[in-house]
């Protein structure tokens, strides 16, 4: 979790001074829903993710150089410089992708999930989402087919009670996105979503029943962004949280303080450091790459 | 071998005989089998051959999410409008994957939808919207005229490691043609001159190849040789096709169903006056539809719509011998 926290914070200040360029979306303070659901997961099991994925990418495998040049643009980033920050895809480690329309990734992973039935594998398809893809069309659609066929799909919802710049209660009128998906009646669960061993153990349950073949399942985590929901929102629209309240809600913090560990800040610092160091000595992308690519 | 079969008969042997050939081609879509005789479910069963709700974003995503994962979906969309409820699959995410993620991903993927039904269905439902897919980076557009050719782009199509939109014409649906037994493959990208000729150009789309080709009938009556070609592809598009002929011909006519705003037929225009300027000996002509929503009554539709005798006018006014209205 420290490495994502650090990495996040490095990228805040490397948009701040232009070294990383156009539009970047923080996890910071989410981190227990991404470590406690990625470290369970095989490279062959299909994570999707939306615009805040930096945290779901690094979770699943993603190197942390690769990620860092590609949110600089690098060809020796992820997708060669060609995706960025909302389009981090590694496919080594089954990371399948960071999409830029909110909802838009539901499907995708659906598409994972029958492709893991046809072949007779027990991997699954994982997609993070925010409390604000539920109210889209696509995502009542997507849930509707996962039930109807059953598919071994795992829906992470990460419900930070903020969809951009606005509250979940300008959003809709249903306070709990495990409440949304009741009428299908798929297996779901509502938990703290900055408790990484309550995370841990409850996706723990759900991808047990998924790998035998069961599915989908919902799993509501109840988190906090810490920062805006993109970097420079100056967050206007709602009020900051008193540092004595964040370090009771910090993820990290608990889990340090219930197992009497420092933590690892430290060696994270060094890490996306050297990360920083690898990226910014990759080269940008070549014109030639910008044809090459638009056919298979 | 060749036989006649109906175009309709020709884009389902093509899927039947990829699916028989790959076991990663899917077959997904609304009502595609009705009962447990559909032919496609009985010979390659209920994991391969689905039945969805109707949730074209839902279906398309999910084709590609399993396109990325190795398997060949094709999605039966029945009608190129309701592609629009799911642009964002169709447009934002099965072209762009691709190329976003550095070519770790590919995205073979064919969206089957018909257009063009100009027989009462109104509005919504009739619409030739392909040249609305011709410009987005990354996605094929295929557009059979006639069944040999819908068999073969079917096949290519599937064959593909991109995401193609296969847009078939529902007037043609039971248009018979010599269609070859077995393998066959039309290249996508590749046109087809269907009539040559040396004083005029007539580039005509889909269902629009019938209506210049009765046109070059009358216009050789006249002693007009007319060059008839049909592309089959709109992206990619085989402009060098046309800029040949145009250096042959010097004057061109695109006869396209669609409204002529951001038409393929515009599109083609932009490319002969651009790169084939010193070629041509008059302004080019467009035989579109008019700028509107196709009007639900019978003569209105006749009204709006391109035909031969149109396609027949504009020639004329591309060789001088008829005035262009003002």
């Amino acid at each position: 979790m420290w490495r994502i926290r650090v990495f996040e914070e490095r990228v805040g200040r490397l948009t701040r001074a232009n070294e990383i360029h156009g539009l970047v979306h923080l996890s910071a303070g989410q981190e227990a829903v991404a470590v406690g659901v990625c470290s369970q997961l095989r490279d062959d099991d299909a994570v999707y993710s939306g615009h805040r994925a930096h945290g779901h990418a690094i979770a699943k495998g993603a190197p942390l150089e690769g990620v860092m040049a590609e949110l600089m643009g690098r060809e020796g980033g992820l997708c060669r410089g060609l995706g960025g920050s909302m389009h981090l895809v590694d496919v080594e480690h089954g990371f399948l992708g960071a999409t830029g329309v909110v909802g838009g990734n539901v499907p995708l992973a659906l598409g994972s999930a029958l492709a893991a039935r046809l072949s007779g594998s027990d991997a699954v398809a994982v997609v993070f989402f925010g409390d604000g893809a539920v109210q889209g069309g696509i995502f009542a659609e997507s849930v509707n087919l996962a039930a109807l066929w059953r598919l071994p799909a795992i829906l992470v919802c990460e419900n930070n009670g903020f969809a951009e710049f606005t509250p979940r209660s300008a959003h809709t009128t249903v306070e709990r996105v495990s409440d949304v998906v009741a009428p299908w009646e798929l297996e779901r669960e509502t938990v703290d979503g900055n408790e990484v061993l309550e995370v841990h153990a409850a996706f723990g349950r759900f991808l047990e029943q998924a790998r035998a073949g069961q599915g989908p399942f919902l799993l509501e985590c109840l988190t906090h962004r810490l920062g805006g929901h993109y970097e420079g929102d100056p967050q206007l629209y709602r009020e900051a949280l008193a540092a004595a309240e964040w370090q009771e809600l910090d993820p990290i913090l608990r889990l340090q303080r219930a197992l009497g560990h420092d933590g690892f800040e430290e060696e994270a610092g060094a890490e996306v450091e050297a990360a920083v160091e690898v990226a910014r000595a990759s080269p940008f992308p070549g014109p030639d790459l910008g044809a090459e690519l638009v056919y298979a | 071998m060749a036989r006649e079969l109906p175009y309709i008969a020709a884009i389902a042997e093509a899927i039947r005989e990829e699916m028989e050939r790959d076991e990663t081609v899917l077959y997904f879509g609304q009502n595609i089998a009705t009962s447990e005789n559909d032919p496609f479910l009985q010979a390659f069963g209920s994991d391969r051959v689905r039945v969805t709700p109707i949730s074209e974003t839902a279906e398309i995503g999910m084709a590609v999410g399993a396109a990325f994962a190795g398997y060949r979906p094709v999605v039966e969309l029945y009608m190129a409008e309701f592609m629009l409820v799911a642009m964002d699959q169709v447009v934002n995410e099965a072209p762009r994957f691709h190329y976003m993620t550095g070519g770790q991903v590919r995205v073979p993927v064919v969206l089957k939808a018909g257009y063009g039904f100009t027989a009462g269905w109104a509005g919504q439902h009739t619409g030739s919207i392909y040249g609305m897919f011709m410009g987005v980076p990354g996605l094929k557009v295929a557009l059979p005229a006639t069944a040999a050719d819908a068999k073969g782009l079917m096949t290519a199509s599937i064959r593909d490691d991109n995401p193609v939109v296969f847009f078939h014409h529902y007037l043609l649906t039971l248009e018979h043609g010599e269609v070859p037994e077995g393998e066959h493959v039309v290249p996508l990208g590749r046109a087809n001159v269907v009539r040559e000729g040396g004083d005029v150009t007539i580039v005509a789309l889909g269902y629009m190849l019938g209506q210049a080709l009765a046109a070059a009938d009358q216009l050789a009556a006249e002693g007009v040789n007319a060059e008839v070609i049909d592309p089959r592809c709109l992206a990619p598009l085989d402009t060098p096709r046309v800029l040949e002929s145009v250096e042959k011909t010097g004057r061109l006519v695109i006869v396209d169903q669609s409204t002529r705003h951001g038409s393929a037929a515009a599109v083609i225009a932009a490319e002969a006056a651009s790169e084939g300027f010193s070629s041509l000996k008059a302004p080019i002509r467009l035989v579109c539809a008019l700028d509107a929503t196709i009007p639900y009554s019978e003569p209105m539709e006749a009204y709006l719509l391109p035909d031969a005798t149109k396609v027949v006018t504009a020639v004329q006014q591309v060789l001088g011998e008829a005035p262009v209205p003002a």
